[in-house]
């Protein structure tokens, strides 16, 4: 693997039972970039997400963090070496406020060096007026910006991002595409599953196509765009 | 009608204030039930423990039961901290039933342990103040039922301060309501189910204290206090420390006003909190506070 690789993803698979969602899946992502992984739906986005999480261990295959071997590390060791994940469907603990829900992240996931500050973060994801609210009563869209919030908290050097944009309306997607910006401004490493495609062709460097659990294409949005591999995945 | 009253004030306030103590003993089951979805079926005879370990401090040193507990509390939170590290928490690497069978195991050892030291024989704590009563106009009121109110108020506000404002308290709740999202922000789940576990043992010292002072116990007395938790918990709603505290008052209610209105059938005493319990579960199963 090249020397400033974050992740570095190592011939995996993850079967379940005789299913095979990722088969042989070999990629890099390189410090700062921001990486796109895109295919149909069950193509197996969302596993890869769960195998870098540390939520599923690969079937086979070896998973490299910071130059650091992470295959099969609980998830609450990998939020201490620096990764962090948000979920498609958002998963806030309900009875805490929107605060103590970052709180939360920051006690237990910050790492050696402070992170930003709950205010700064609260400002980012335009959550600022909600933050004492308890969680159960925010609208959905103020709780993906939470999932993004709680994420950020634990000062993640990777950071992946599950559908953020599903669900908004194309009003919103300025503010998300510029969220996309500042985070890749603060120096983190993204890896965004997305089937918004404003999102993916503005917002991403490089692009990975899955399908059916294997990779067909690469590369930056227009040439993926392009290939003809992809357009017979979307389009059969 | 006023005679009516009269005589009704006695039941409603020994069943408000015996609630307590259902509150207490209920936490700890509830606590470890809301955090790894494990029925600690222990739970009841780590409370008569706590009872005998009240019992014997009294009787080597003379020790007055609720001074007992400065050492009680740490040393059945330290206690529940490692068979929480070193038992259940290998368990569950097998699985939640092996869990489930470890606690049965739990409570045979303790049973059998209280039999093995202190005897089968029926004990109570016999303080001095533990059958005074004072007067409050009209109504005379049982200091130990008064205990067992304050008790229970201040353990679930205790417990509940707690995880609402410490660091720890946060990772618990936040484990409790969704563990692998909890595990995601770096919390590890080991670890919260040990202190939790630790935070039930040292509710079942305290609980210990007021149930002794309340009624006599042996070692076998641990089982109709799991029996009487399920139903505070159900009557309470799981999860929610106020529910929980307002099932205990509303069990404790149940039985009083069962016997009053029974003319003090002991039959009628037991049986109407479970049919309470079970009209609950059947119009609103989250419980009355439950969400």
């Amino acid at each position: 693997m090249s020397e400033t690789a974050v992740l570095s993803i190592d011939r995996v698979s993850k079967h379940f039972g005789g299913i095979v969602a990722v088969k042989d899946m070999t990629f890099e992502v390189q410090a700062g970039e921001v990486l796109g992984l895109m295919g149909p739906n069950g193509a197996g986005k969302t596993t890869l997400l769960n195998i870098i999480a540390g939520t599923y261990s690969p079937s086979s295959g070896r998973v490299h963090f910071c130059g650091r071997d992470i295959t099969g590390l609980p998830a609450h060791k990998l939020c201490h070496l620096g990764i962090a994940r948000t979920y498609q469907i958002p998963q806030p603990f309900t009875s805490l406020s929107a605060r103590q829900n970052i709180l939360v992240a920051t006690e237990y996931g910050g790492k050696k060096a402070a992170g930003m500050e709950h205010d700064k973060i609260f400002d980012l994801v335009n959550l600022s007026e909600q933050k004492d609210m308890p969680a159960r009563d925010l609208a959905t869209v103020s709780l993906k910006r939470l999932e993004l919030a709680r994420a950020l908290a634990s000062n993640p050097t990777l950071i992946l991002l599950d559908e953020i944009a599903a669900g908004s309306t194309d009003a919103e997607l300025p503010r998300i595409l510029g969220i996309i910006e500042e985070i890749h401004k603060m120096g983190k490493t993204v890896v965004l599953v997305e089937h918004v495609m404003k999102v993916m062709v503005e917002a991403v460097d490089r692009i990975i196509v899955i399908d059916k659990g294997e990779k067909i294409a690469e590369g930056t949005p227009g040439e993926v765009m392009k290939d003809e591999k992809v357009i017979a995945a979307y389009f059969g | 009608m006023e005679d009516f009253l009269v005589g009704l004030a006695p039941p409603l306030i020994k069943g408000i204030l015996l609630g307590g103590l259902y509150v207490v003993i209920a936490l700890g089951l509830s606590l470890v039930f809301g955090v790894m979805k494990l029925i600690n079926v222990a739970h009841g005879d780590l409370v008569i423990l706590g009872s005998y370990f009240a019992w014997a401090v009294m009787g080597w040193l003379g020790i007055d039961p609720f001074l007992s507990l400065v050492a009680g509390v740490p040393l059945f939170f330290v206690l529940g901290f490692f068979v929480q590290k070193f038992i259940i928490n290998r368990t569950f690497r097998i699985s939640l039933d092996a869990a489930l069978i470890a606690c049965f195991g739990i409570s045979i050892i303790v049973q059998n342990l209280c039999q093995a030291i202190w005897t089968p024989f029926n004990r109570s704590l016999l303080t001095d103040y533990r059958l005074l009563t004072f007067a409050v106009g009209p109504l005379t009121i049982q200091l130990r039922y008064l205990l067992d109110f304050i008790g229970g108020l201040a353990v679930m506000l205790a417990v509940r301060g707690f995880l609402r404002r410490t660091y720890l308290g946060r990772a618990i709740s936040a484990a409790s309501q969704n563990e692998p999202v909890a595990e995601r922000m770096g919390i590890n789940p080991n670890r919260v189910y040990s202190f939790a576990f630790a935070i039930a043992m040292a509710c079942a010292a305290v609980a210990g204290v007021l149930q002794g002072l309340t009624f006599s116990f042996s070692p076998t007395s641990g089982s109709p206090f799991l029996i009487i938790s399920f139903g505070v918990i159900i009557l309470g709603g799981l999860g929610s420390m106020a529910g929980t505290f307002i099932g205990g008052m509303v069990f404790g209610l149940t039985q009083t006003l069962g016997a009053y209105f029974s003319g003090g059938s002991l039959l009628v005493q037991s049986i109407a909190p479970y049919l309470l319990v079970f009209v609950i579960l059947s119009v609103r199963p989250q419980g009355i506070f439950g969400r």
